[in-house]
């Protein structure tokens, strides 16, 4: 089904939730929706849902304007992040919910199927109460499942969930999810997680839209700062600079860089690499940053090393593991092609091709 | 414009049968004594429209401003005692397993007791012949009479209330109190804070919402009493424990003076909705900072 | 600051039969002075009953907790003098920023003027020195977890901070400022610091060591990186790294082993006990290998995704699943393409029962 937003706003009182946007979701496939929290993303998913009204604008599915259709009538299945599943009832009971509520035929077999592709199949008589925190949202996910809606809504689903609990919960999720006809929206903090769920992503912030598309392509081409900032973790390194008399660039004011940027521009511009494109050794055509170590952590094969420099405060992801000592001076290394190039004021200019 | 939700019309239909209702037992007898108290009922047939003759002859009614006072120092006293006295009871009640059970119900017995029976029952326990109460007083040495002396007839309704309805502010305080995590109390130990200082900056802040209601209902409910002082005291000795309740109702059926006594049910009411309102509006000041946490 | 050692056991009921009964199984354990540690482990491990018998919210029912050669098993968190900080965020509504840091102070009847003196030095160190007059309940959720942090290390004779999965409900730019905030304070204090959590990258950043927990037992503790080259068990291979290590059976021969009844030979001298083995290899390690080389093995690729900095590859290898972790610099194989896994390196690990086996030279 393709569910369209045309121009939604939602205000409440004096405050905007959300500014105007428009957003349809690629039909059968997985849209994330990124963003930090209160960004807006439960406020738009409840629109898509129909569980609130929009302000203004319209919402259209296959082209019908269901608007002010209440979520009743939608078909839609929604997972929270709380395990939200019926208390007095069993697994299976609540599985089969939905569809004893159309009247369908061979619950049981269905339930029992969805319990075995979700592998809850032991605990189809147990209460949601005594299960785990895993086990219970992997209740919801097989209820939601069951009801084989054509928009399904998950709203941070697995942020209650343990870290490896949560790798593997993904994993299954995006099986199921390749595996059905759904169209998925699925909201997250992380971009992490928005990377590995693929598909396309939508990234919010401060109850605004700023870029849809496939999620690798937003990923390499973020078209604003803001974009850029959303959607990096470690955060994107910043920093400023403008032209210089050698046709190159002076970051910082403080260092010259060989750099070719396009149209003049007397505010600056905003220079950007990600954590992973400062390296430890030199390759050609690299510049040199002298640094200074702030901290480095390590985290299994990566360290991230967090200097202090000429150019500003910058975080380094380096494959492998290094030691460094406090204050130790270390040169960092990156490709000025590999820059991200954004006016001052935000938008993108030129981002890195063909590389990451 | 496009702001009302989808509604589902076949609700309204449920809703109709308690709106006959309440429109047949509160909101069309509450219009009638709006119309009593802007007209003089001689006989059924002849009645006279006179205005705001009986809200002004009830303001200066000398006979109303003492009852009124009256009513003002019993609510207050009654929250004086009451509020801290239930949050101590609170406080002291188990916290969880079979003994929290038995306890709750223990606590709760007083409510369920029918206010006449609550009345009836501290006549006796007051009478210095067959009530314990009084005959012990009597034994200690004290001239107990609760329906002689005038002071004693207020304590004993003052007390009888407190007995009565502090169980209810207790269970509410109790209710407050299971909502705070575990965590405050062990931050608490670990900060090294006293009991003092863990009900001041703990305990308290976190039971605002619900001291809230218990100050509104204590209050409404004493402004509004009249069953029990009225079955201990019948209002005496003289008009001592004559609060404005039985002021209205002795002015309205017992001297069936309508007309103003609909001005002075509608008077009444009024004052209780301005203390209410100002109440409310005070204690929704004290907590605002807490509207901005958001949810921990 | 001191040196705890902890040597005990903590079990649910009087009376414990069996491992189930347990909630920490007996254990030995020792925290040196200054150092940063993490508990790390999923739901249920026994982490957070371990740190609440370290801070003395729970007397654990046999053994003993030592501080300095003290033994506090009994004494009050108080007693002990730690700091906690809970998941979240836990302070005084009705006092600011300001009151909230001297507190734990006041208490302790210290005086007025060097109360103001830690305050403000807590307060700058945790970047809070513009917040001292605001009242605690207005600021964000982080704020308020660095004012529960604080309150902690204002005390100057704390003896060791313990963290309860503190990062919980802090959004993930945030959390990056509060790690390196933690690893600061660590470095300037000197403080013995304790830190639960289920989030190995926590653990492996914040901690000197980390401590890997199943089930109510302590399965290693260890460096980040002995963590991650050497896992002493499959647990411990399988909960740390993101992906963790792939696990294949195999069967150990002279020379080499063999999987999937195809043989992979040694290339340096090594040599294990014959018979079945469990071949492990983390993602990062597997790479693409030739065809003939000895040491790989073909396999379909089932999905590629782009994660930004890295390519990860699933493959399918005889039945069995393997992840791949490739580097963003060359272009990664399609999806049906069969590739040459190289299982056997330097970083390949072998367990038997579950328990890392030595290759002896």
């Amino acid at each position: 089904m393709q569910l369209s937003l045309e121009a939604i706003t939602k205000t409440v009182g004096p405050s905007v939730h959300l500014y105007p946007m428009s957003l349809s979701p690629v039909p059968g496939a997985v849209t994330v929706l990124l963003g930090a929290t209160q960004a807006g993303k439960t406020s738009l998913m409840r629109v898509m849902a129909g569980l609130d009204t929009a302000s203004s604008g319209r919402v259209l599915v296959d082209g019908q304007d269901v608007t002010r259709q209440s979520v009743r009538e939608r078909n839609v299945a929604m997972v929270y992040q709380q395990f939200v599943n019926y208390p007095s009832m069993t697994v299976a009971q609540n599985i089969a919910s939905p569809l004893r509520l159309r009247g369908e035929r061979d619950v049981e077999a269905r339930v029992r199927a969805i319990a075995a592709r979700l592998h809850i199949e032991p605990f189809l008589d147990r209460l949601p109460a005594e299960l785990s925190g895993g086990q219970q949202q992997r209740v919801a996910l097989a209820r939601a499942l069951a009801k084989r809606a054509p928009l399904m809504l998950l709203d941070e689903p697995l942020v209650n969930l343990d870290y490896k609990l949560r790798e593997e919960l993904r994993e299954e999720l995006s099986a199921l999810f390749a595996a059905g006809e759904s169209t998925v929206v699925y909201a997250t903090t992380e971009p992490g997680e928005a990377l590995l769920l693929g598909g396309h992503t939508a990234v919010m912030d401060a109850g605004e839209l700023l870029q849809y598309g496939p999620t690798a392509e937003v990923f390499h081409r973020p078209q604003s700062l803001r974009v850029a900032r959303a959607f990096s973790d470690p955060p994107m390194n910043l920093m400023a600079a403008r032209r210089n008399a050698q046709g190159g660039v002076r970051v910082a004011d403080a260092v010259d860089w060989p750099l070719d940027l396009p149209a003049p521009a007397d505010d600056g511009f905003v220079l950007g690499i990600r954590a992973g494109g400062l390296r430890a050794s030199a390759q050609p055509g690299d510049v040199a940053i002298a640094s200074r170590v702030e901290l480095a952590e390590i985290a299994g094969s990566d360290t991230f090393v967090h200097v202090s420099s000429d150019v500003g405060e910058l975080v380094a992801q380096l494959v492998g593991v290094h030691k460094f000592e406090l204050d130790a001076r270390i040169t960092l290394h990156l490709n000025p092609d590999h820059l991200f190039v954004f006016d001052a004021r935000g938008p993108l200019v030129r981002a890195p091709q063909g590389v990451r | 414009m496009n702001n009302h939700k989808p509604v589902n019309q076949k609700a309204w239909w449920l809703v109709l049968p308690v709106i006959l209702c309440v429109a047949f037992s509160a909101v069309l007898p509450l219009m009638t004594v709006v119309n009593y108290s802007v007209q003089d009922i001689i006989s059924p047939q002849r009645r006279v429209f006179v205005g705001t003759e009986w809200f002004v002859m009830v303001m200066r009614d000398s006979d109303l401003h003492l009852a009124l006072w009256r009513q003002i120092q019993f609510s207050l006293a009654v929250l004086l005692i009451e509020i801290p006295l239930g949050i101590a009871l609170a406080l002291s009640m188990p916290a969880q397993g079979w003994r929290a059970s038995v306890v709750l119900v223990i606590v709760a017995l007083s409510l369920l007791i029918p206010w006449n029976v609550v009345g009836t029952i501290w006549q006796i326990f007051g009478r210095s012949d067959i009530g314990l109460l009084g005959h012990t007083l009597l034994k200690l040495g004290v001239d107990y009479s609760y329906t002689g002396n005038p002071e004693h007839a207020w304590w004993t309704v003052l007390i009888m209330d407190v007995w009565h309805w502090t169980p209810l502010v207790a269970l509410l305080a109790y209710a407050g109190l299971r909502s705070i995590p575990d965590a405050y109390y062990q931050a608490a130990r670990i900060d090294g804070a006293s009991q003092w200082a863990v009900f001041r900056y703990i305990q308290l802040p976190k039971m605002r919402g619900v001291l809230m209601i218990a100050v509104l209902l204590r209050f409404m409910d004493s402004f509004m009493i009249y069953t029990e002082p009225f079955v201990l005291t019948g209002g005496g000795p003289g008009n001592a424990t004559t609060f404005l309740s039985q002021y209205l109702t002795t002015k309205a059926v017992g001297q069936f003076d309508l007309g103003p006594a609909a001005a002075f049910s509608l008077i009444y009411f009024f004052i209780i909705l301005l203390f209410c309102f100002v109440l409310y509006n005070w204690m929704q000041s004290l907590g605002t900072s807490d509207k901005e946490q958001g949810h921990a | 600051m001191a040196l705890i050692e902890l040597d005990l056991a903590h079990a649910y009921g009087p009376n414990p039969r069996t491992d189930d009964d347990y909630a920490l199984l007996p254990l030995k354990m020792a925290f040196r002075d200054g150092g940063a540690y993490a508990l790390l482990g999923p739901s249920g491990c026994g982490k957070t009953t371990m740190l609440n018998i370290i801070s003395g919210l729970l007397v654990p029912s046999q053994g003993t907790v030592r501080f300095d050669g003290r033994d506090v098993t009994r004494d009050s968190p108080q007693q002990r003098n730690i700091a906690q900080v809970f998941q979240f965020p836990v302070i005084y509504d009705t006092m600011t920023v300001a009151q909230n840091l001297a507190f734990p102070l006041r208490n302790r009847r210290v005086p007025e003027a060097e109360i103001r003196q830690r305050v403000g030095r807590i307060a700058e160190m945790l970047e809070l020195s513009g917040q001292l007059d605001h009242r605690a309940a207005g600021l964000s959720a982080d704020q308020k977890q660095k004012i529960s942090l604080g309150r902690g290390l204002v005390r100057s004779d704390v003896s060791a901070v313990l963290f309860d999965e503190p990062l919980t409900v802090i959004d993930p730019h945030l959390k990056w400022q509060l790690r390196r905030k933690l690893k600061q304070i660590h470095h300037e204090l000197k403080l013995t610091l304790i830190y639960v959590t289920h989030d190995q990258v926590e653990a492996l950043t914040f901690a000197d060591e980390v401590v890997v927990m199943s089930r109510g037992r302590a399965v290693q503790k260890g460096a980040a990186a002995d963590l991650f080259e050497r896992p002493a068990h499959t647990f411990v291979g399988h909960f740390i790294g993101s992906p963790g290590m792939n696990f294949l059976p195999a069967q150990a021969v002279r020379g080499g082993v063999l999987v999937n009844e195809q043989p992979l030979a040694f290339q340096e001298d090594r040599r294990l006990p014959e018979g079945p083995v469990k071949l492990g290899i983390r993602p990062e390690y597997l790479r693409l290998g030739q065809a003939g080389d000895g040491r790989s093995l073909p396999a379909r690729v089932s999905r590629v995704q782009d994660i930004g900095t890295y390519f990860l590859l699933t493959c399918e290898l005889g039945g069995h699943t393997l992840k791949s972790r490739l580097g963003a610099e060359a272009a990664p194989p399609a999806e049906g393409d069969t590739v040459h896994l190289r299982l056997l390196d330097a970083h390949t690990c072998f367990y038997r029962d579950e328990q890392l086996v030595e290759a002896t030279a």
